[in-house]
């Protein structure tokens, strides 16, 4: 099922007073920008919590509390960075990505990495040394023994992307600043999320608009949950 | 939004490709551009913008992202170059923006009018004062509860302009800065009876969700003229940020500007009220409204 799918079968469960397309606009962006972010920060995430889970180094502890100390850093202040390096005076500058989606999956991708590698980091050192050696021990190549110790740890990466997920979706500070919560003058959304167009909402004081388009952002994350632990016990995962 | 014969997807192309588009378009050389407008809360969040670009967006064929951020945040993205043209609320901190060489080709675009609101029983009796330096003396001396929006915003700006003026310094348990919106200034005030400033379009807009009421009237409703809230749109300084999307942000000014689009401002009703009163246009030449306030050339020699 494509994203586009999902995004319009769900505003039809609720009647806001809002322009046609708006809601299931921003609910597009809100997932097309969060699931991108999060999808890159998994690749980016699980060979390095490989690498950390299979080798020893020095310093090894250090970059663990780095990582640790990522998954709390504040939203807005991620915003901020990322605001300095796209802005025009930025070094990414001529790229223009200032107020546009791939700013903002820039900005998701960082808050989603940290809890993304550490969880990761913690379900693979998991996995019992006796798997890893019996796949060894079969004859299994280094990608081999990777790949069986993913396997293992899936639950637990589930849930790493999960809370990537959960924390991307559910940010605003770092969106707003970066995305600057456009639609066209049409109603459709071209930066606006869930989460920002509840900031919106709440700032002109219609908060019961607010909080319906909160539900529907709960809604979101619980679905998303719901498929995800599928895919976890059904999945790809078994080749 | 149809950006056919252009491979880039219409969210990467953002403002200032004059250069890589002008191929493209079989009307006119800009079509398809997006302008970065910055703008002040109030000129979004009161539904303005949004009834009115239509009209630019068809004519030109491009596309305006407005951005509403507050004067202050608005100007400074305009700063560093990520707007294209800005459109706020406060002339003292325009005149900075100018003079610093960011922003040109100033216009005074429309105007409305800042007001007093509090609850109905006005703990301070400020009500019905002729004078808004008078009523915030007044809130002042009886430590009465205000909200102050605290964030650099176009109104924060004229409300500590009105303070000086009163020979006040605010501070204390009663004055709350919330580094918030005007709608949500306007809720924290209405939630604790307290007084604020507000821009009457954002209060008009805003009335029937609240409690609270006007009590000093700005000169549009015959207060005092210090009161008065003028918006002004500027260019980006294309010599200053050579990607400003430089002839888009005049199109958009001399539309704005024009006869039409100040009609369609005057026209703009919430709640059965008009929000904001055209001034582009005038028979008698303000010379000033170019430049910063006071400015004078008495290098030049022409």
């Amino acid at each position: 099922m494509s994203l586009e799918a999902v995004a319009q079968s769900l505003p039809a469960l609720v009647d806001l007073p809002f322009r046609e397309g708006y809601v299931t606009s921003i609910i597009y962006v809100s997932l097309y920008v969060s699931v991108v972010a999060v999808t890159l920060s998994t690749l980016f995430s699980i060979p390095v919590a490989l690498a950390m889970g299979f080798t020893d180094f020095p310093g090894k502890q250090f970059v663990k509390s780095v990582i640790n100390t990522g998954m709390g850093f504040p939203s807005v202040v991620v915003g901020l960075l990322v605001l300095f390096t796209v802005s025009n005076q930025g070094p990414l500058g001529e790229l223009e990505l200032i107020f546009t989606r791939e700013a903002m999956i820039i900005s998701q991708f960082v808050l989603a990495t940290p809890p993304i590698t550490a969880i990761s980091l913690a379900a693979i050192t998991g996995v019992s040394d006796n798997v890893r050696e019996a796949a060894r021990a079969l004859g299994g190549t280094r990608l081999d023994v990777a790949l069986v110790v993913i396997k293992e740890a899936r639950y637990g990466i589930g849930t790493a992307v999960l809370a990537g997920f959960g924390r991307a979706i559910s940010e605003v500070g770092s969106v707003l600043i970066v995305g600057g919560n456009i639609t066209s003058s049409q109603g459709i959304s071209k930066t606006r999320t869930l989460t920002t167009a509840i900031q919106l909402e709440a700032r002109q004081g219609q908060y019961e608009t607010a909080m319906i388009l909160g539900a529907v952002l709960v809604a979101i994350v619980l679905v998303v949950n719901g498929i995800v632990v599928r895919i976890g016990d059904t999945g790809p995962m078994d080749r | 939004m149809s950006t056919a014969g252009c491979t880039g997807g219409d969210d990467g192309n953002s403002e200032g490709e004059g250069g890589s588009q002008e191929n493209q378009g079989e009307q006119a050389a800009v079509a398809g551009e997006t302008l970065t407008l910055t703008t002040t809360t109030s000129t979004y969040d009161t539904g303005l913008l949004d009834e009115i670009h239509p009209q630019f967006e068809e004519m030109y064929g491009v596309t305006v992202d407005a951005v509403a951020q507050g004067t202050g945040a608005a100007l400074e993205s305009a700063r560093n170059g990520d707007s294209d043209v800005v459109m706020v609320h406060a002339r003292g901190l325009e005149d900075e923006f100018m003079r610093n060489g960011y922003g040109i080709n100033r216009r005074d675009l429309m105007f409305n009018d800042f007001v007093i609101v509090g609850s109905e029983d006005d703990p301070a009796g400020i009500q019905g004062m002729d004078s808004a330096t008078e009523a915030l003396t007044t809130i002042a001396e009886a430590e009465a509860q205000f909200v102050s929006r605290g964030d650099n915003s176009g109104t924060h700006t004229k409300e500590l302009n009105l303070w000086e003026a009163a020979g006040t310094e605010p501070g204390g348990d009663w004055y709350q800065e919330t580094g918030t919106g005007m709608g949500e200034a306007l809720n924290i005030a209405n939630q604790q009876g307290a007084y604020t400033l507000s821009d009457r379009g954002t209060f008009i807009s805003q009335r029937s969700e609240i409690d609270l009421t006007i009590l000093v009237q700005g000169p549009i409703e015959g207060g005092p003229e210090i009161l008065a809230n003028p918006y002004g749109v500027m260019a980006v300084n294309p010599g200053v940020h050579d990607n400003a999307n430089y002839d888009l942000a005049m199109a958009y000014i001399g539309w704005i500007t024009s006869p039409g689009a100040q009609e369609a401002i005057a026209d703009y009703q919430m709640n059965g009220e008009q929000l904001f009163f055209p001034e582009a246009i005038s028979e008698d030449p303000d010379f000033q409204q170019y430049v910063p306030e006071g400015w004078s050339s008495d290098s030049a020699d022409e």
